[in-house]
């Protein structure tokens, strides 16, 4: 295989596919007294796409920067694809791209000028450079504005640079540190699909205090609070929080609602809370789904059902309990 | 070695597209060419008197003097982006964060800024070297003076380029750079006046070292002088960026 394998040329992955590529193993780090990063375990396989989420402040950057190598660890390891970053840095950091919170960009330059010194940088083979730098700006919609000094660009843009930057040697792991931070709607959706696209051949990680944003791109989220990772679950099956009471809930609307009493003796309800005039929300037991009998039992009593929600517990009520 | 002439050709890529740079060649030759010719006119009217001094020895010893007092105040200027610029764009994270290491990267920026810091001294010296146009110059003696010349802008570059790994901010970097470089500079001074330390700080001054080979006096020791300075500074600016990693 070339020095790069191409974004769109999909490289065989199943071979080491679910192998472990990053594996950070407790890691801590301090700020003159402060403490930043407290015993942080994360590991990534190949082909994941991992969202780092936390409030700010709760120590995301300085664990990508230490997994990066921009920052030593006080204590802990962190290798990549068995190199040790601290022990040989050369051969981990190949393995690696990365955008950090402030794209590293010199704005003096064209972006093709900024991506070929980049691709030489992480060591692309001279006869390979030009399609490297080819291939990364089509994938980041940069195909137009080659030749555009970087500095005169828009932030939406500039933060494409990064990110082309980041791929330009095909690395199989990617780390982003708040990616779409100050862009716009649009931009966003754009940098959203850009790291879908992404994800079909690098294994990601990136960080992020937008929950949607985790949800809609990432197969695996560990939430960082207080320079720990208090919680760590596939996106498609939340796992509960231990310690924590999380009813499944139902959000129900009524345009003549009974008694409060009446919902409350509804099967399968333990407790009724009224939103407004018109909403409840009613705290379930863990069996069942008792839509239907409800629904009938509105439409028997004639209450004027217009709305009927099941809501299970999701990663916004779990970040604000882990996260407060 | 490979990714420090990378690092190289880029920072020298860099300079070239900043205005700044642009700006240091134009003035440092205005100001320069000034000079050369004043001290050209001035060599012109006491010529007959005084046989003693030759032209290139008079102009060309001049000039290279008068050129590094300028160069003490645009190195630095260089010499804060470097680092200083860099650290505070964020963009120094895109070499820390790549397969080059400590070494390359301060190998690599310094390299691409003495190439320019060279390349400004290249021009300097076809002034006094035209003169072979009009009369035979003493080309030994020129030598020394471009050597020592050569010499001094290494020295400027390593200690302008340990300050920009020191300092956070561009503008610190610069004016601590100018202050470390004029100090280096005045021990001179100190040399001049009695005292116990006097041999000392002679021997520790840019400016002496630098003396004896604009008059043409090529001595081993004022070369080890400023290998010795360069490879100190370049170590401390390894070092420091090596921390770094752990304030």
């Amino acid at each position: 295989m070339p020095a790069f394998a191409g974004i769109f040329v999909c490289p065989p992955r199943t071979d080491h596919f679910m192998s472990t590529l990053l594996d950070a193993r407790n890691l801590h780090r301090a700020f003159g007294p402060h403490p930043a990063v407290r015993g942080v375990s994360l590991s990534l396989e190949r082909g994941e796409v991992v969202g780092l989420l936390g409030p700010n402040g709760a120590g995301k950057t300085t664990t990508l920067r230490m997994l990066t190598g921009c920052l030593a660890a006080d204590r802990g390891s962190v290798t990549i694809d068995g190199h040790s970053v601290a022990d040989d840095p050369a051969r981990a950091k190949a393995l690696l791209g990365y955008l950090p919170e402030v794209p590293p960009l010199h704005s003096e330059l064209t972006v093709s000028e900024f991506l070929r010194f980049a691709a030489r940088l992480h060591g692309v083979d001279k006869r390979q450079i030009a399609a490297a730098v080819e291939r990364a700006a089509q994938a980041c919609g940069l195909t137009e504005a080659r030749d555009q000094i970087i500095g005169s660009m828009s932030k939406g843009y500039r933060q494409r640079v990064g990110l082309a930057q980041a791929i330009i040697h095909s690395p199989p792991l990617i780390v982003l540190d708040e990616p779409t931070d100050g862009l716009d709607p649009n931009q966003r959706r754009q940098i959203r699909s850009l790291i879908r696209e992404l994800a079909r051949d690098h294994a990601i990680l990136l960080s992020s205090h937008i929950l949607s944003e985790i949800q809609a791109v990432c197969d695996r989220v560990a939430i960082m609070a207080r320079g720990q990772v208090v919680y760590e679950s596939p996106l498609d099956a939340l796992k509960p929080v231990p310690g924590h009471d999380q009813q499944r809930q139902l959000l129900i609307g009524l345009n003549h609602p009974p008694a409060l009493e009446t919902l409350q003796a509804l099967d399968g309800v333990n407790a009724v809370e009224a939103l407004d005039a018109q909403r409840f929300r009613l705290l379930l037991d863990d069996a069942g789904d008792p839509r239907e009998s409800i629904a009938r039992s509105a439409v028997s009593g004639a209450w004027g059902l217009i709305e009927l929600q099941l809501h299970n517990p999701g990663l916004e009520q779990i970040f604000a309990e882990l996260t407060a | 070695m490979n990714r420090m002439l990378v690092i190289a050709a880029h920072e020298w890529r860099r300079i070239f597209s900043s205005p700044l740079a642009w700006a240091c060649l134009g003035m440092v030759q205005l100001i320069l060419g000034i000079v050369f010719w004043l001290l050209l006119a001035e060599f012109a009217t006491m010529g007959h008197t005084s046989q003693q001094v030759g032209v290139a020895e008079f102009v060309g010893g001049g000039l290279f003097g008068f050129s590094s007092i300028v160069f003490l105040i645009v190195v630095p200027l260089l010499a804060m982006r470097s680092f200083a610029e860099e650290r505070q764009n964020g963009s120094l994270e895109l070499l820390l964060a790549s397969p080059a290491s400590r070494i390359q990267i301060v190998l690599g920026k310094y390299v691409g800024l003495l190439a320019f810091l060279w390349l400004m001294l290249g021009l300097t010296a076809l002034m006094p070297l035209s003169l072979q146009l009009g009369t035979q110059l003493d080309f030994g003696l020129l030598a020394a003076a471009i050597l020592g010349v050569a010499l001094m802008l290494a020295a400027f570059a390593a200690a302008g380029l340990f300050v920009s790994v020191l300092c956070p901010q561009p503008v610190v970097a610069a004016l601590t750079g100018f202050a470390l470089l004029l100090v280096l500079w005045l021990l001179q001074v100190a040399g001049a006046a009695p005292g116990p330390l006097a041999g000392l700080a002679e021997h520790l001054s840019l400016l002496s070292h630098f003396d004896a080979l604009r008059r043409g006096v090529f001595d081993l020791a004022d070369v080890a002088y400023y290998l010795l300075f360069c490879a100190a500074f370049l170590g401390f600016s390894i070092q420091r960026l090596a921390w770094e990693q752990h304030t």
